[in-house]
């Protein structure tokens, strides 16, 4: 069949010479379905939440909101109990191997949340999990309110456990901020399906922080411009983020550590029932109707549509890209302090060493076949090479990986001399243990690896560390993507993929040697001919 | 120079689809020589993706355009203005080395019967019947990279074909270097370009061709 396109496409190319595009309006399957989600939103909900005398009760709490959610939303409860968002752990992996935020994985930001609960959990949708006795199958501790309210006044704590701050509120040392108490019948009468605001309360700010982590979620994708993301934009389609990441029955596709968001590349005309988190459920994998387009269309078994139409990333807002724990601890007067750099961000800080921040990145490039392996506290590591706390799964011979960018967050992170393992600092609590109290690695390492039931040795080091994101989201209009060169060439984005043939980025030494020697001395011999019979004829008439 | 100018007569040489197809060949090959040379990082002219757009355009075109012409050799028989053979090759060989410096005259004549000299009729041989479509073959492989798995040809290597058909391109460029020059040891310097152009060319009267040189038609 290919052939027979090929066929007519070269009939074609040669009767037009240079023929004409193949134009194709914006007619593409699922544009209308989009529309109709995204515009006029009010025929989408059925239900005014502000009506609902289960949400006029007096509240005080959290837990009293959920309590009457759960009244009629009888399902919700156990529904959610299954998702990552409250057992922050990976469903398909071993409970022993710790693999989730939950159990034993780290990462180069601020590690691990043993022993740091009331600090991490303030983005965990659920209220109190401030040590190992959070009761897991309470459904009232689930926070409904924090994916589902509308007003944006609901403000978590940041060191509350999930909780926000108790009437009237209360200021937080770390931002000096004050956190007001939720009016918590305005914030549940508000509740609706989840927005980007609503996401964005724990995702943009993962880390801490503004950018800190994803490098393509910040809050500028609250109310993204159509430069930062085409789909999400206000101005064009709106998209929220349900829109792609499909949900169902509470469980939101996405990827989740090594179990990738899809595992077929289908349309949805091929399954309309399938996730909507592929590129390619709504644009197909030949999504290119340009000239050039079946070129293209061409590159989409091996090139994640990412790699093009995310040129870099944190294109608003700076992202942390460089993170060295080993120069914490440094004070000023005895006390700690901090220094901001450029857009206003920390370079350093006593409490977490030297940090560097970047925008606009270009993106690192990995073979990728949706899986990401994670190392956990118990993983043997080799200090002598930068350890890739997380690291994409893929290659080039496997037919399912494709080249996709990433954020790469590089930095200098604790680990177990002796034992030769990551370690789980105590950062954050009252108690002289805690790292952000006492300034003491050792006792800090001792007293988290103690918490999480893992041996220390007592000699603490620090190790070049990677953890990876891949970048999906900023996804740019098609005016703004990469030109085929930015791969296609000596100074290729693609640089360190070195396990294949790629056209403008590699060729033969020999050949290429071998070609211009022969053209050169083709050259060089007419040359020399035309002299030799330019000065032999001058001689001739002498 | 090569002949004396005493006495010359104009013979037809080329016909018309001769030379159309001889120039058109020639603008393509020199397109796809630019473009293709884009691609492989060697220069920026056009940009990567549109000297790709235009070497695939152009490579293809230059398919049909073959196509065209084999059909053209043979149903004309014009293809047997290439059987190779060896009578003369060395004195011809000799004459560009030596003799051409001497004022020696050009040991073998054009006529209708017989276009092309001994060694000419080699290198053309070589040209049309093994580089042009040795380039042409991994050209369309080239192009038709994704659909080898469906094809069968998964033992195919993508760096063995861009390596064989940049070697082409290079044997190609080095052939156009030696032949454009060529062109200037007829009996005036522009001689036989203008043959090219016009199809006829100024031989000598004197010259009797040797029963070899003509084949039957003619």
């Amino acid at each position: 069949m290919r052939f027979i396109r090929r066929s007519v496409f070269a009939l074609v190319a040669v009767v037009f010479l240079c023929g004409p595009a193949f134009g194709v309006g914006d007619d593409a399957p699922g544009i209308e379905m989009a529309r109709q989600a995204t515009k006029g939103k009010e025929l989408w909900i059925t239900a005014d939440h502000s009506k609902f005398d289960a949400l006029k009760q007096p509240f005080k709490s959290g837990p009293e909101v959920t309590k009457a959610c759960l009244t009629c939303h009888t399902e919700a409860g156990h529904q959610f109990h299954k998702t990552i968002h409250w057992t922050w752990l990976d469903p398909k992996a071993e409970k022993e191997m710790g693999i989730g935020k939950g159990g034993l994985v780290l990462n180069n930001f601020c590690i691990s949340i043993q022993s740091n609960e009331p600090r991490c959990t303030s983005c965990h949708a659920g209220y109190g999990w401030k040590n190992k006795d959070f009761d897991f199958k309470s459904e009232e501790k689930i926070d409904c309110l924090v994916c589902h309210e509308q007003t944006g006044t609901y403000k978590k704590f940041p060191a509350g456990a999930g909780n926000p701050a108790p009437a009237p509120g209360m200021l937080f040392k770390g931002n000096g901020k004050f956190y007001k108490s939720p009016e918590w019948n305005k914030v549940a009468q508000s509740v609706s399906r989840p927005t980007r605001a609503n996401c964005g309360t724990c995702h943009f700010y993962g880390g801490g922080g503004d950018g800190v982590k994803h490098g393509d979620l910040d809050s500028s994708m609250r109310m993204p411009s159509k430069n930062l993301d085409v789909h999400m934009s206000t101005e064009g389609q709106n998209f929220e983020c349900s829109r792609c990441h499909t949900t169902v029955k509470h469980q939101i596709a996405g990827r989740i550590y090594s179990n990738p968001a899809a595992v077929d590349r289908k349309s949805l005309l091929e399954d309309d029932l399938g996730a909507k988190i592929m590129c390619e459920s709504c644009h197909s994998a030949t999504p290119h109707k340009s000239e050039i387009g079946m070129k293209l269309n061409d590159h989409t078994d091996k090139v994640a549509c990412q790699s093009c139409h995310i040129p870099t990333f944190a294109r608003e807002l700076p992202t942390k890209m460089w993170w060295d724990w080993s120069q914490a601890g440094k004070m000023k007067d005895g006390k700690p302090y901090v220094v901001k750099g450029e857009w206003g961000k920390p370079t350093y800080m006593s409490k977490k060493g030297d940090m560097r921040w970047e925008k606009n990145v270009i993106p690192e490039y990995y073979w990728f076949n949706g899986t990401i392996e994670s190392i956990t506290a118990k993983t043997i590591i080799d200090p002598g090479a930068p350890v890739k706390v997380s690291r994409p799964i893929g290659s080039s011979k496997d037919h399912k990986s494709r080249i996709m960018p990433f954020k790469v967050h590089r930095g200098k992170t604790p680990y177990d001399v002796v034992n030769k393992n990551m370690v789980i600092p105590h950062l954050f609590g009252k108690d002289k243990a805690a790292y952000w109290k006492g300034y003491d690695w050792t006792k800090a390492t001792a007293a988290g690896m103690a918490y999480a039931g893992l041996p220390f040795s007592g000699d603490v080091g620090f190790v070049d560390t990677e953890y990876v994101y891949p970048i999906t989201h900023m996804v740019a209009p098609k005016d703004n993507v990469l030109a085929c060169e930015a791969c296609h060439s000596k100074q290729s984005r693609l640089s360190s993929l070195t396990t294949f043939y790629m056209p403008g980025r590699d060729a033969s030494r020999v050949v290429d040697a071998g070609g211009w020697f022969i053209v050169i001395a083709s050259i060089v011999g007419v040359v020399l001919h035309a002299l030799g019979r330019i000065f032999i004829k001058g001689r001739k008439e002498d | 120079m090569a002949a004396t100018h005493n006495n010359m007569k104009k013979i037809y040489l080329y016909s018309r689809f001769e030379r159309f197809w001889h120039w058109t060949q020639s603008i393509l090959i020199i397109m796809l020589m630019i473009t293709g040379m884009e691609v492989h990082g060697v220069f920026k002219l056009f940009g990567f993706e549109r000297a790709v757009d235009l070497h695939n355009t152009l490579g293809l075109s230059w398919l049909v355009l073959f196509v065209f012409i084999v059909f053209w050799l043979l149903t004309t028989g014009e293809w047997k203005q290439y059987i190779p053979t060896s009578k003369k090759l060395f004195a011809v060989a000799r004459y560009y080395a030596v003799g051409i410096f001497k004022g020696e005259e050009h040991p073998v004549h054009k006529s209708a019967g017989a276009k092309h000299n001994p060694l000419q009729r080699l290198v053309y041989l070589g040209l049309s019947a093994i580089l042009l479509p040795l380039q042409m073959v991994t050209g369309l492989l080239y192009w038709t990279y994704n659909d080898w798995a469906a094809y069968g040809l998964n033992f195919v290597s993508l760096e063995t074909i861009a390596n064989v058909h940049m070697g082409c391109a290079y044997a190609l460029l080095a052939f156009l270097i030696v032949h454009i020059y060529m062109t200037t040891t007829g009996h005036s310097l522009t001689a036989h370009i203008g043959a090219m152009f016009s199809g006829w060319e100024e031989v000598s009267e004197d010259y009797k061709v040797e029963d070899w040189e003509v084949h039957e038609k003619s």
